[in-house]
């Protein structure tokens, strides 16, 4: 096996990528790389530009926002098989929190811009990517709603 | 059956003979042999009967206690059930009873009416997958089941301990998760809603961990314990992972007053939570829980 074929492989586990077919899979794979980063290095900065798209294959991310005087806060963790980010796709393509490993990370890192262009020129794997991410958004919104929520103190009857 | 005893007969427990109190209405005195400060606003209250007679219960069950002189309230025993000779409420101080619970110190008395209610259906889970899906301090009525199925580890299947808190400092018994957690038999997954950098464990909601998978659909029985708005989106989560709702069990703590099914303080749509509750498997009742004005 090539290294590109392992990438393929790679690619194919990943869940966001699961209604994607082998040759739209393969094409992403020129834009894709491995990446690893060790516990407490920073994937993503807040105010920086987004060019980057994560596939988490193994270890966990903290979202998190400065918070002063409180430090640092977590919004949320993710693991693998969740995405990181999706400022790469909207304006200003900014990311708005920090991403930090919590342990050692190992990503699929894919360029941005590759994906983009790629996601314009084949319009079915960018409608099947897009739904993907859409639903994932979708799903960040509700948990995050919860979070707000305040699930565990109980109201009074 | 008297009605300490009674159990839902979908819910085979073994039953409580020689009940210990001949009148349900009559507090027993109880003396206050321990008290622990679990987080900020809960504590647990470790109970022995000044008779010395013990109290066997089922997981699940309750008792009313009664602070002398301010009042009386329902909560959950949280002790092991393998132990009838103390028996532990952990309590989150929020008015005017449950506080002056708080103010007790180890010696002092309380009136206590045990064990009410249905139990969480242990025995008949015997076979499957055990999930456990606590939010805030309703882990606290799943540990007697937790202890009853961990003693008899080899009956059942693969065994999750699903827990969310609203931050790191409100983690309830820390280190007996810790414990259970470093087991190679079980799963057991936390999660927090807020934290700050320090805390090197999971952030996000309670149902969140239930993605994580490790149990077969077709064959878990899910107990689920917390406030309700918790256990809505913990219910739908279950579903969406194709546990249905005659496998789901939940307990309801509606305010109950006089705990054996006359004061009707406690309906719930056709149910009274302390004649017919507080476990309830969620089929029976998820038309009423949909209903949220009840
Ligand atoms: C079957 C059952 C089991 C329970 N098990 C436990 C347990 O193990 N541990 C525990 O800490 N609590 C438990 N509760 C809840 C506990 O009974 C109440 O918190 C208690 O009755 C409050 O009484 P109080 O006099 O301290 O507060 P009150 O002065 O009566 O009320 C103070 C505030 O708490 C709110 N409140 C009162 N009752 C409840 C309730 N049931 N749920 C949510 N908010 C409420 C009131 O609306 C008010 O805002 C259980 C309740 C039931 C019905």
């Amino acid at each position: 096996m090539t290294a590109r074929d392992d990438l393929i492989e790679m690619i194919g586990e990943a869940p966001v990528f699961r209604d994607l077919s082998p040759d739209m899979i393969a094409k992403l794979a020129g834009c894709a790389r491995v990446e690893h980063y060790d516990a407490g290095a920073v994937l993503i900065r807040d105010g920086q530009p987004a060019e980057t798209f994560f596939a988490i294959r193994h270890g966990k991310v903290a979202l998190e926002l400065a918070a002063p005087p409180h430090g640092r806060l977590v919004l949320q963790t993710l693991q693998e098989g969740d995405v990181l980010g999706w400022s790469w796709l909207v304006p200003p393509y900014r990311w708005a929190f920090d991403g930090r490993a919590v342990t050692l990370v190992r990503t699929l890192s894919f360029d941005a811009r590759g994906l983009d262009r790629l996601m314009g020129e084949d319009t079915q794997l960018g409608y099947r990517l897009l739904r993907e991410l859409v639903t994932l958004m979708a799903n960040r919104l509700t948990t995050a709603r919860m979070q707000m929520l305040d699930l565990y103190t109980p109201r009074g009857d | 059956m008297t009605h300490q005893s009674r159990v839902r007969p979908d819910q085979p427990a073994v039953p409580l003979t020689d009940p210990p109190n001949a009148d349900p209405m009559l507090p027993r005195l109880f003396r206050v042999r321990a008290v622990t400060q679990e987080v900020s606003d809960t504590f647990t209250l470790d109970l022995v009967p000044e008779d010395g007679r013990p109290v066997p219960f089922q997981p699940g069950q309750i008792s009313m206690l009664y602070a002398f002189g301010v009042g009386e309230i329902p909560i959950s025993i949280s002790s092991d059930p393998a132990d009838p000779s103390v028996l532990s409420h952990t309590i989150r101080a929020v008015g005017k009873v449950s506080r002056a619970l708080a103010d007790l110190k180890p010696g002092a008395m309380v009136g206590v009416r045990t064990p009410f209610g249905t139990p969480w259906p242990v025995a008949a889970a015997q076979g499957s997958d055990v999930l456990f899906l606590g939010g805030g301090v309703g882990i606290a009525p799943l540990r007697p089941a937790i202890y009853r199925v961990l003693a008899e580890r080899e009956k059942y299947g693969n065994i999750l301990i699903l827990y969310g808190a609203r931050t790191p400092e409100d983690i309830l018994f820390r280190d007996e998760l810790r414990g259970w957690r470093s087991r190679f038999d079980l799963s057991v997954r936390v999660t927090v809603d807020r934290a700050t950098g320090s805390w090197s464990g999971r952030v996000g909601v309670v149902t969140q961990l239930i993605k994580g998978g490790g149990f077969d659909r077709m064959h878990t029985v899910a107990f689920v314990c917390g406030p309700e708005v918790m256990m809505r989106y913990g219910v739908h989560t279950l579903n969406d992972h194709g546990i249905t709702n005659d496998r789901i069990y939940i307990t309801m703590e509606r305010n109950m007053k006089c705990a054996v099914g006359l004061c009707g303080h406690c309906q719930f749509g056709a149910e009274l939570v302390c004649r017919d509750g507080p476990v309830f498997r969620f089929d029976r009742i998820a038309e009423t829980f949909a209903i949220r004005e009840i």
